[in-house]
């Protein structure tokens, strides 16, 4: 178990920079996940970690040791590719077994350890296939059990998740996360789905332009995003982002009610809108309007339990509610939360 | 399309198997006319006792010019020679086309400039680049001589004796070296840019994933690079067997096969028994020795660049 501190590392592309002074300290054992859209610095910063890249400035230390300037080879850290990177021309054995071979652990060991890393991950029957012969999650398990078997102090996880269809997902997703937790190895995922940051991880960075635009832990991202990119950026919709002078007023769309649906005494915001489209998802109904007075042009986005007293109409006005408690504030011109 | 095809004679170029055989038809003849009429005039020369003065293929002898070539000692230097001036062209080209493309493969300054000076040797025509090398292996005037002799390896007190030539194309040994250099020299550039189209090809992320994993310089280039490269390598490798076995160009050129004929070769010496010394029947069975040796080899390289296609 390790910890990773990322200390004001800069990482310039010629007049590029492509990771901006971060700073970020991860806790033992913990799930640590990047979470960016492509450009961010993201898998550049994961590439510094990894010692594939060289920070133009500032330090990376692993367990409180300075790990600038030393090699990959000589770093006990292992990183899983989006692509899974496995060695074509190896057998399943074989992949494992390289790192072990790699790293000159004695031959004696090799054997206990890639059973237990197989056991774990539960791949026995693959060992002699290669690779070109496995599914994409049985990909997976084998780059997860050649990351494993040679107790890496630090996970890196690029996107681990991204080659996979739509269902297999759902399950690495969960294998991952028991892995994880199991293994007590702490762990840098990185990715662009913000659906994977937040179930996965313990906590998260949001990066943008190659600087941390927040750290905390999923609940707080959502609940109160530091400012306008994060909010934008987290949340399915996304938080509805409405401008009032000089303030931005956001709320998520489950907290918007009909006004008729009103707690007794309850204060907060009203919103009256005009219903362009209605959509069922099952469970809940995404009703989408626009304000007709006020500056605000854009679309403002409410999520109605199926449940509810009544659904809304197209073209009908409506009016909305948002516990005060839901709403919050951000200026208009640095983007920062309001307090 | 179909309604009116039945009114409307169908114009020739729709025809696909005709306009199929038609655009076919100049490549068949050529390969007909120049390599298929000849090359049953060799088998058949080989068979007979035609000579230049008369060369009518008349009476034939059997296997008589085969048996005669066992016989010749220069038939047996040349045939070692051959085998063995190609078998070191190839190890030397291997080991410098992977070392020059994992050079390559790197970003540094000046990348441009050494990928064209790599690549110039190629653009040369055989006979000035032998030329060339002639004239730097001069036995008096060899500009290489002179180096060695200036850093003190050659000439009185040098390691290479107190001489200051080495009559590179004068001594057994050092012809043929002489050979395999220029051999060399000549085919490193293709070598090396259809191994560094291979290395390319390969995904970075697997060296990445190797260096990650532990592996050190030597382990990646013999355990990751290699094993990724070997269906082009083997391709590589099998045709310019083809090429260095069959060409007569160099040697003809740099030694004539001499001295003696220490450094004769399968192809320069069924021209110079054929053509020159007037035996077309023995040339041709000289030659056509050649052949299920180049055949052998070439179905191999065939058969693997199908392989590596399918996978």
């Amino acid at each position: 178990m390790a910890v990773l501190r990322v200390e004001n590392v800069r990482k310039q592309f010629g007049k590029l920079a492509a990771v901006d002074g971060v700073n970020i300290e991860t806790k033992e054992g913990e799930l640590f996940a990047l979470l960016g859209s492509s450009g961010s610095g993201k898998t550049t910063l994961m590439r510094m970690i990894a010692g594939l890249e060289q920070p133009t400035s500032g330090d990376i230390l692993i367990n409180g040791q300075s790990v600038v300037g030393v090699s990959p080879q000589h770093r006990n850290v292992a990183m899983v590719f989006q692509s899974y990177a496995l060695y074509p021309h190896m057998s399943v054995r074989e992949n494992i077994l390289f790192p072990l071979k790699s790293r000159n652990v004695p031959k004696e060991k090799w054997d206990e350890k890639l059973q237990w890393a197989i056991s774990i991950l539960g791949i026995e029957a693959l060992l002699e296939r290669r690779p070109t012969k496995l599914s994409g999650g049985e990909k997976q398990r084998v780059a997860l059990a050649r990351a494993l078997v040679r107790d890496p102090e630090l996970f890196l996880f690029d996107e681990p998740l991204s080659a996979l269809d739509a269902q297999v997902r759902n399950i690495a997703r969960a294998e991952l996360r028991d892995l994880q937790k199991r293994t007590g190895i702490t762990t840098v995922y990185v990715t662009h789905d913000q659906v994977e940051a937040l179930g996965l991880a313990d906590r998260l960075a949001v990066m943008s332009k190659g600087r941390i635009s927040q750290i905390g832990t999923p609940k707080e991202m959502y609940e109160t995003p530091a400012n306008l990119f994060v909010a934008s950026f987290i949340g399915n919709p996304p938080m509805n982002l409405i401008a009032r002078g000089e303030r931005v007023l956001g709320v998520r769309p489950e907290h918007l009610m009909l006004q008729r649906d009103k707690p007794q005494g309850s204060e907060g915001v009203t919103l009256s809108l005009r219903i362009l489209l209605v959509e069922f998802m099952g469970s809940e109904y995404l009703v989408y309007g626009r304000e007709e007075q006020g500056e605000h042009q854009g679309q403002i986005v409410a999520r109605l339990p199926q449940t509810g007293s009544a659904v809304p109409a197209h073209g009908e006005m409506m009016e909305f509610f948002a516990p005060k408690e839901f709403v919050q504030y951000f200026d208009k011109n640095s983007g920062d939360r309001l307090p | 399309m179909t309604g009116d095809s039945a009114s409307k004679p169908v114009h020739f170029v729709d025809q696909d198997r005709r306009l199929g055989w038609a655009m076919l038809s100049p490549a068949l003849l050529y390969i007909a006319g120049f390599i298929g009429v000849p090359f049953v005039l060799a088998i058949l020369l080989s068979f007979s006792n035609a000579t230049v003065g008369d060369p009518r293929i008349t009476h034939l002898v059997g296997l008589a010019n085969y048996v005669d070539l066992m016989d010749q000692p220069v038939f047996m230097t040349a045939l070692k020679n051959s085998i063995l001036i190609t078998f070191l062209t190839l190890v030397v080209l291997l080991v410098l086309a992977t070392i020059l493309s994992e050079l390559l493969a790197i970003e540094f300054r000046f990348k441009k400039l050494v990928q064209t000076l790599i690549i110039l040797p190629w653009a040369m025509p055989v006979s000035l680049a032998t030329i060339a090398w002639l004239w730097l292996l001069d036995s008096q005037f060899s500009p290489v001589d002179w180096m060695m002799t200036q850093i003190g390896i050659l000439g009185p007190g040098g390691v290479l004796g107190p001489a200051r030539h080495l009559y590179y194309l004068g001594r057994d040994v050092l012809a043929i070296a002489s050979i395999v250099t220029v051999n060399v020299w000549r085919l490193l550039p293709l070598a090396t840019v259809i191994v560094l189209a291979g290395r390319l090809s390969i995904p970075q992320d697997r060296f990445d994933q190797a260096k990650i994993d532990g592996a050190g310089f030597f382990r990646v280039l013999f355990r990751i690079t290699v094993p990724a490269l070997m269906p082009v390598l083997t391709v590589a490798i099998l045709f310019t067997a083809l090429v260095v076995f069959g060409d007569m160009a160099t040697v003809a050129l740099l030694t004539r096969g001499g001295p003696g004929h220490a450094s004769q070769v399968l192809p320069y010496w069924a021209f110079l028994k054929g053509i020159q010394g007037g035996d077309l029947a023995g040339g041709a069975a000289v030659a056509l020795f050649m052949l299920p040796i180049l055949l052998v080899v070439a179905i191999l390289a065939l058969r693997i660049a199908y392989r590596s296609q399918e996978a």
